[in-house]
């Protein structure tokens, strides 16, 4: 359970070298391999669709996993967002909705 | 444009001190993993895995859970070389080390608003490492008085911010059929197969579909 009075244990510390060196490859790799892949516009295109296709994609599960906290505040905050273009409103209000709904509604 | 986040960054770098403290990690095991795999949700997924005590088995199950969840920066990488392509490699790929979802969306807002200049996404990638190392110390250290982030409703604030980003970038009937599509593949995937790879499968079916959809 504890390493006792030692300050790492060896093997962790490896175990934390591959982590960190996975992690990184994976942040560095798509970037690469999008410099091997010639940007014609049809690329170019798919690029520009991937952060809006990512942000829906991450989105959605933890809409459908969170139950209705989660829905409606995500709800607020993208209607905060279209009415006042403010992110930090947006989130603000999101997260004041979610405690408020879980601290006092019962959720 | 990064003080949205920071309520939540704060919170959750204090939660994985705690975690890793509970899951008997020594102070340096636990700092040096926090600070140098940088990749939030990816921490707690190994922790969960880890058994308490190291062993190869744990070791690859601990790896093996941080690469699936951690697939998805290939995507958002991918996604940066329009802007850093003509960037020297001595800078960018130092500067990948910071790329989060956080400064990610961040960047990209700003690109859609019309900023060239990279600094803003190697600055608030800065930023959120600083803030992400610091303040996992007193969660570390005080583990036993951290309650539930639920409870204030921090673990809303990445969600909510990234569907108030997701707002701007809409433009037309490209990003309709793009978002329909990259939502329906990750929401069948995720009924599938559950945990996080419905963010490739949507992501890339979503890019594809913008690519060919018509302007």
């Amino acid at each position: 359970m504890n390493n006792g009075d030692a300050l790492a244990d060896g093997l962790f510390l490896f175990a934390i070298l591959c982590m960190v060196t996975t992690t990184y490859a994976l942040r560095a790799s798509g970037y690469w391999i999008m410099g091997r892949v010639p940007l014609t516009p049809r690329v170019r295109r798919a690029l520009e669709s991937l952060p809006g296709a990512i942000i829906v994609s991450t989105i959605l599960p933890i809409a459908l996993q969170g139950g209705i906290p989660v829905a409606v505040c995500l709800v607020v905050s993208a209607l905060t967002m279209a009415i006042v273009r403010k992110d930090f409103v947006a989130v603000l209000f999101a997260v004041l909705a979610a405690a408020a709904l879980r601290n006092f509604a019962g959720f | 444009m990064c003080i949205p986040m920071i309520p939540g960054t704060l919170a959750f770098a204090a939660v994985f001190g705690t975690v890793a403290a509970q899951k008997g990690l020594t102070l340096l095991e636990a700092t040096l993993m926090n600070s140098f795999v940088f990749a939030g949700v990816s921490q707690f997924v190994a922790m969960e895995v880890y058994p308490g005590t190291i062993s190869w088995t744990s070791l690859l199950a601990m790896v093996g859970v941080m690469s699936a969840v951690n697939l998805r920066m290939l995507l958002l990488g991918a996604s940066l070389r329009p802007w850093l392509g003509n960037v020297p490699p001595s800078q960018t790929y130092p500067a990948l080390f910071f790329l989060t979802d956080i400064n990610w969306v961040i960047a990209l807002r700003e690109y859609a608003d019309g900023e060239r200049d990279w600094g803003v996404f190697l600055g608030s990638g800065l930023f959120l490492w600083s803030i992400w190392s610091l303040a996992f110390f007193p969660g570390f250290m005080f583990s036993s008085y951290i309650q539930d982030p639920r409870v204030f409703g921090l673990d809303v604030v990445m969600p909510a911010f990234f569907i108030a980003l997701l707002i701007p970038l809409w433009k037309g009937k490209r990003q309709t059929i793009s978002w329909m599509i990259a939502g329906s593949a990750a929401v069948v995937t995720w009924s599938v197969f559950g945990g996080y790879w419905g963010i490739l499968t949507g992501a890339l079916s979503g890019a594809i579909a913008g690519a060919f959809a018509d302007e």
